[in-house]
């Protein structure tokens, strides 16, 4: 057990391991309560949400789900968030660290008619992800998750509690994320029918360990490792959600620049040899010379391979560029490889 | 946790059993278990070791710790089995998952490790 966000979360329950290929087998169920919610309300919410965020708000309707980030005005990154589009009422969902941080960060630029509702004390969150995911779910809802696309989401009951069920997830595999009311009692019962309808996939409790393998081996990135307020989106790998052309966001005049001038590093994957792991602020060597760093790094349990993402110089984050990683002392060999390290199957 | 009478211990985890001048070593299932599935256990040489001194290390998939000699002596043997699978150490901790034999020099350290009593004391189980 850890303290994290303010919450006592399992590392791990039977072993990272064992998680880690329940869920790219069967199904797993990871509680994730400790991640923020935040209600969005006000005639002017959505046009907020377009100001602070770095993706299109415009591109959403009702009933979809947006990945997005938040950017300071130098560019670096708030955070890294979902958006969900309520009809009239926005939901935002930021890593549980950054609670406090992104609160008050949406808090002082606040104009116009809008209502900001921190929602994170009172939203449990259960996250049901692997290939079996779908039928356990489907044995206790009327709901048609068969037919819910990626990215978006339904109001209804399952196992006869009110919930916001969206396929999503930090997996990379067919996943669900269940989100209800914050209460021991509603919890224990969502929890234990879950478990009963998933016993035939041999369902699993999934601790942080494997969180953080599971969407390392599919390259998300985790804030804090990857991505904080010294990167930016761009060199980050997430110029796929920072729509510069969308018009004024927070940030958006400093990322300009920044790709106007040219981008100096990337965020790549690495497969690294041998079994030494290569870890968080290991250094990157470039030709004999220090030039980049490890942000994240595991043995890959589906691969049986280290693989680690590491900011390196743009002139070698091309796959196949070759350097090393100074593991304790000793040059590891590594190349640049496409990220996701696995196929991903959300 | 178990932790078996006969073998003894260290601060820093190791278990070790006595057979003559002869002592095998490993870590308690406590180490073990704290540091999560192991997926490679690096001890570089057969070597001359001072007591505290480290000979390898070990990755988990989480962290990775330095492996300390508890006695003065020559790593004579390394456990072949461990490099394949490396998990033994978490399955078998004071069995298949030793990790290295050393001939000891000085006898008068022995003094100094810990009883099973005593480092379950050290680690609260």
């Amino acid at each position: 057990m850890v303290d994290f966000a303010g919450f006592r979360m399992p590392v791990q329950y039977q072993g990272i391991i064992a998680e880690h290929k329940r869920v790219r087998t069967t199904v797993g169920v990871f509680d994730v309560t400790h991640m923020g919610e935040f209600e969005i309300r006000g005639r002017d919410a959505f046009a907020f949400i377009q100001r602070m965020t770095t993706n299109d708000v415009t591109r959403l309707s009702e009933g979809k789900v947006q990945y997005s980030a938040m950017c300071y005005d130098d560019g670096g990154i708030v955070d890294d968030l979902l958006v969900y589009h309520c009809g009239d009422t926005v939901q935002l969902v930021v890593n549980a660290s950054n609670i406090a941080k992104d609160f008050a960060w949406l808090s002082d630029h606040v104009a116009g008619d809008v209502t900001l509702v921190n929602r994170s004390d009172e939203t449990a969150l259960l996250a049901i992800q692997g290939p079996k995911s779908l039928e356990t779910l489907a044995r206790l809802t009327d709901l048609d998750l068969a037919s819910l696309p990626y990215y978006h989401f339904l109001r209804g009951r399952i196992a006869g509690i009110d919930c916001l069920v969206s396929r999503t997830g930090y997996t990379g595999e067919l996943g669900y994320e269940v989100y209800f009311e914050a209460d021991i009692g509603l919890a224990k019962r969502m929890w234990d029918a879950i478990f009963e309808a998933g016993e035939e996939f041999e369902i699993a409790p999934i601790g942080l360990g494997a969180r953080d393998t599971l969407r390392l081996e599919v390259g998300y990135c985790l804030y804090g490792n990857d991505i904080d307020r010294t990167t930016n989106p761009l060199e980050a790998g997430l110029g796929w959600i920072t729509k510069l052309g969308k018009g004024e966001f927070v940030g958006r005049d400093a990322l300009v620049r920044a790709k106007e001038a040219g981008l100096k590093r990337k965020l790549v994957g690495l497969l690294v040899e041998g079994r030494s792991v290569p870890r968080h602020g290991y250094e990157v060597i470039v030709n004999g010379v220090p030039a980049g760093v490890v942000t994240s790094g595991t043995m890959s349990p589906m691969l049986e391979r280290c693989i680690a993402m590491a900011y390196v110089p743009v002139a070698v984050s091309e796959p196949g560029a070759s350097m090393h990683v100074r593991i304790r002392g000793q040059d590891v060999p590594a190349r640049v490889v496409k990220v996701p390290f696995i196929e991903k199957h959300a | 946790m178990d932790f078996p009478k006969e073998l003894k211990y260290t601060e820093t985890h190791e278990w070790v059993r006595i057979d003559g001048d002869t002592v095998t070593v490993g870590i308690t299932a406590y180490a073990a278990g704290e540091l999560g599935d192991v997926v490679y256990i690096d001890i570089p040489e057969l070597k001359h070791v001072d007591k505290g001194e480290p000979f390898g290390s070990i990755e988990a998939v989480k962290t990775v710790s330095d492996l300390y000699a508890p006695l003065t002596g020559t790593i004579t043997e390394i456990n072949p089995a461990i490099g394949d699978k490396p998990e033994l150490v978490n399955s078998d901790p004071y069995g298949e998952g030793w990790m290295v034999r050393i001939t000891i020099e000085n006898a008068a350290e022995l003094d100094a490790l810990l009883d099973a009593e005593a480092y379950r004391g050290k680690v609260g189980h």
